[in-house]
């Protein structure tokens, strides 16, 4: 079943259009990369998901087509958004973040269980639990934005560039993460991430943009054979 | 000493009064990042629906129900129509369109009502009750004791609640707030209708005395404004201890300052923001932050 499909989207800041003709689409359960140079189009492509930009075309999540509607009406039918650059609430404490995370939840004690979940995914947060989200360093702030996400209990996880000026290892670190709980709680992700060999770790198949336009797809392993996505994205 | 005792309780009634419209520019401060000129305008509107309802007949403490919600929905609708089409945009512009406000609302109560003074009931008698030694007015006592609620519930809002999570999650980042599901149009008006609420007590603190013109509480914005920058922006404690503060030197140095005088005594916060953002830029007990202003 595909939880998610993109058809010819396009999507405009004010005048200029920087999407035309994006597809796309995420079987439950799956998790589909971006890949693209700066510029090409992939954080926008989030954006319309979460309803941030203005867009053309169809989204249809879990078979309804939920263009048009409000950032918050798309986070309550299960779709969080890690965005780029983290989107922590840097004035608000890592526990109060966490509480936010699950705004939309009124089961009490099965938040309280997701918070200390998110704690023993991520033992970095639990010492920090009630510095401000501000004084957190980088690596631990986007442990944080994908704690967040995660409190929400969403059906799909959109990810923007997670190792974003994390040190190579807290990169990893993260997406081991990220992978864990994709194989033990079944969330589906689409992924955009600068560092491909990173996000085949994750993914298991990815579409290709170029300004703002879907020009390949395929399954990791095809895309991973391809000479020029290695030499684009791959190192070689 | 009766005579400093009396001063120091009557300035601080007075700074109650700052304090609750300093607290209402916190909230919208907190909730929108900005500073709302508007909020001392939108408190006297509200008190002369309460007036107007007196003149009619109806229990003060009814009529102050009624503008108390009058309030919250005028606060909320200025939000929703009037603001949210600056909020995203220049801060400067929107602290015009603020001030603009003020303008237009001083203008229509004074069409509606004139610019005579008003005499406004009190809630609180003008007996005195004495303790060791010094009397002093119920009003100014009363006066006192609601400001100290209003601010234990509010901290209580902020700290303790769900809703108080939510307004400063919004407050924070709007649009990472929304990626959680937090419905930021709406929590927005919530914030503007509580603020409103608050000025509308203040309001009506302070009518008694003052009695009721549309620019009744224009130098009780400028001292409020004193107190949240004394205060800092992000400590609501902070800004009652600065209003109360401000009321009391004020008081004191027009009594004991011979050259201040009733006629200086505005200046007397002036010299104190002065004094302590030389020493310390994040105000008495704000954290360092930008201020949008
Ligand atoms: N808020 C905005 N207003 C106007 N134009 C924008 C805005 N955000 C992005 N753009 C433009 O839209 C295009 C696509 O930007 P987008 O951020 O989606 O790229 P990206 O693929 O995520 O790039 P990067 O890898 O650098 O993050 C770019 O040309 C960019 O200049
Ligand atoms: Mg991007």
């Amino acid at each position: 079943m595909t939880l998610l499909e993109l058809e010819d989207l396009t999507a405009s800041y004010g005048p200029v259009q920087v999407l035309d003709g994006v597809s796309l689409s995420v079987p439950d359960n799956g998790a589909v990369g971006i890949l693209g140079a700066n510029g090409a189009g992939k954080t926008t492509t989030l954006r319309a998901i979460s309803g941030t930009v203005r867009t053309g075309g169809r989204i249809v999540f879990d078979g309804r087509d939920i263009r048009g509607l409000r950032p918050d009406q798309v986070a309550a039918l299960g779709i969080a958004h890690v965005p780029e650059g983290r989107g922590t609430l840097g004035d608000l404490t890592v526990r109060d973040n966490l509480r936010v995370g699950a705004y939309l939840r009124r089961d009490r004690k099965g938040i309280a269980e997701d918070i200390d979940f998110c704690l023993e995914l991520f033992p970095n947060l639990a010492d920090r639990i009630t510095s401000n989200a501000s004084a957190l360093s980088g690596g631990e702030q986007q442990m944080l934005a994908v704690a967040r996400a995660i409190m929400s209990k969403p059906r799909l996880l959109l990810l923007d560039e997670a190792s974003l000026g994390l040190a190579p290892s807290t990169a990893k670190n993260v997406y081991d993460a990220i992978r864990h709980l994709r194989l033990t709680l079944g969330i589906a992700m689409v992924v955009v991430e600068q560092n491909a060999n990173l996000a085949f770790t994750l993914v298991d198949s990815a579409t290709v943009l170029e300004t703002g336009r879907s020009v390949l797809t395929g399954t990791s392993a095809e895309l991973k054979g391809m000479d020029e996505i290695r030499r684009a994205y791959l190192g070689g | 000493m009766g005579t400093f005792v009396q001063l120091v309780v009557d300035g601080l009634s007075a700074g109650s009064v700052y304090a609750a419209i300093a607290l209402a520019i916190v909230l919208v401060h907190s909730a929108t990042g900005l500073i709302n000129f508007a909020q001392g305008g939108m408190a006297v509107l509200s008190v002369y629906i309460a007036w107007w309802l007196t003149t009619r007949g109806v229990p003060l403490i009814v009529a102050l129900l009624v503008s108390i919600v009058f309030s919250i929905a005028f606060g909320a609708l200025v939000e929703r129509y009037l603001m949210r089409r600056f909020e995203r945009g220049d801060p400067d512009t929107a602290v015009v369109v603020t001030i603009g406000l003020l303008t237009l609302i001083t203008g229509v109560a004074g069409w509606l009502w004139t610019y005579n003074n008003q005499q406004f009931p009190s809630l609180f008698s003008l007996d005195t009750v004495s303790f060791l030694g010094v009397s002093v007015s119920q009003r100014s006592l009363g006066t006192t004791a609601v400001i100290i609620v209003v601010m234990a519930a509010l901290q209580g809002l902020f700290l303790g609640t769900k809703l108080g999570l939510a307004l400063r999650a919004v407050a924070n980042n709007p649009e990472s707030a929304a990626f959680s599901g937090l419905p930021v149009g709406r929590l927005l008006m919530v914030g503007w209708g509580l603020a409103a609420a608050l000025g509308a007590v203040a309001g009506a603190l302070v009518a008694p005395q003052l009695t009721l013109t549309p620019g009744m509480l224009d130098n009780a914005l400028v001292y409020a404004l004193a107190a949240v920058i004394l205060g800092g922006l992000t400590s609501p404690v902070g800004v009652v201890v600065a209003a109360w503060l401000i009321g009391v030197l004020e008081n004191l140095a027009a009594v004991y300052v011979p050259f201040i005088g009733y006629d200086l005594k505005v200046a007397v916060p002036f010299i104190l923001i002065f004094v302590v953002l030389l020493v310390r830029p994040q105000g008495l007990f704000g954290r360092k932050t930008v201020v949008r202003v």
